[in-house]
């Protein structure tokens, strides 16, 4: 099984990855990296990780959370975060992040946001 | 260990089997774990730099009053002072420098010496 799975629908004009497994040094954050590249070739710019499923991330997933938000935001579109689990709700509170990224725990809320 | 990325992965699970049988606090055992993955990454990448003719050595000590953890990299050492605090408003977005953080917040005590023979060891001390 992959360190991380993620599965991509659309949800109107928003792309949604749900994401199960670990954001960590080496599988886990390449594997972030090419599907926000990819969504971003696609034109796909509004994005929403679901990471309801992802029990752990290290400074590396953290780091690649915060390029994807950059690349993303340079590129015109908007990424958010829906269903942190307690610990990553945590670790983005230490580290400051959760200031910055835009944090949902209701889809529709979130989905919701983007219009 | 070999300097190589899945050594992070391979170190976490030893170490974590160690804790489990130390037994130590779930939420402890969770911050040693997130120590020891940014620990040895930096030993691999910044201190060995994904060479494989170098080690990293992780040396585990459990006693009735804390779990030690000692990583020790072939590299030619850094300042651990001069890494900018990630929480800083201008570094907040930056991709790296976290991980030297996480080992200060999740642990009790962390310090680093230069080997006279070379190479960094960080020890990390985690009380019951």
């Amino acid at each position: 099984m992959a360190e991380l799975n993620i599965n991509e629908r659309q949800a109107g004009d928003v792309t949604v990855l749900d994401m199960s497994g670990k954001i960590t040094i080496g599988e886990g954050s390449v594997a972030l990296r090419t599907a926000i590249r990819r969504l971003l070739e696609e034109g796909k710019k509004r994005i929403l990780l679901n990471l309801a499923g992802v029990g752990y991330i290290d400074s590396s997933g953290i780091g690649e959370l915060v390029s994807s938000y950059t690349a993303i935001g340079k590129d015109g579109g908007q990424l958010k975060l829906l269903n942190l689990t307690q610990k990553l709700q945590d670790l983005l509170t230490i580290t400051k992040l959760l200031t910055v990224f835009d944090v949902y725990e209701s889809e529709a809320d979130a989905l919701n946001s983007f219009k | 260990m070999p300097s190589r990325i899945d050594t992070v992965a391979t170190a976490a699970a030893a170490v974590a089997d160690f804790v489990g049988r130390s037994g130590i606090s779930d939420d402890a055992a969770f911050g040693i774990d997130m120590a020891v993955r940014e620990a040895v990454t930096n030993a691999v990448l910044h201190g060995n730099r994904q060479d494989e003719e170098k080690v990293v050595e992780i040396i585990l000590k459990s006693s009735p009053d804390a779990v030690e953890i000692s990583v020790h990299d072939q590299g030619p050492g850094f300042n651990p002072e001069a890494v900018p605090d990630p929480t800083e408003q201008e570094n907040i977005l930056k991709t790296s420098g976290r991980g030297i953080f996480f080992m200060r917040t999740f642990m009790d005590e962390v310090d680093w010496t230069i080997r006279p023979g070379g190479g960094t060891t960080v020890r990390m001390l985690k009380r019951r």
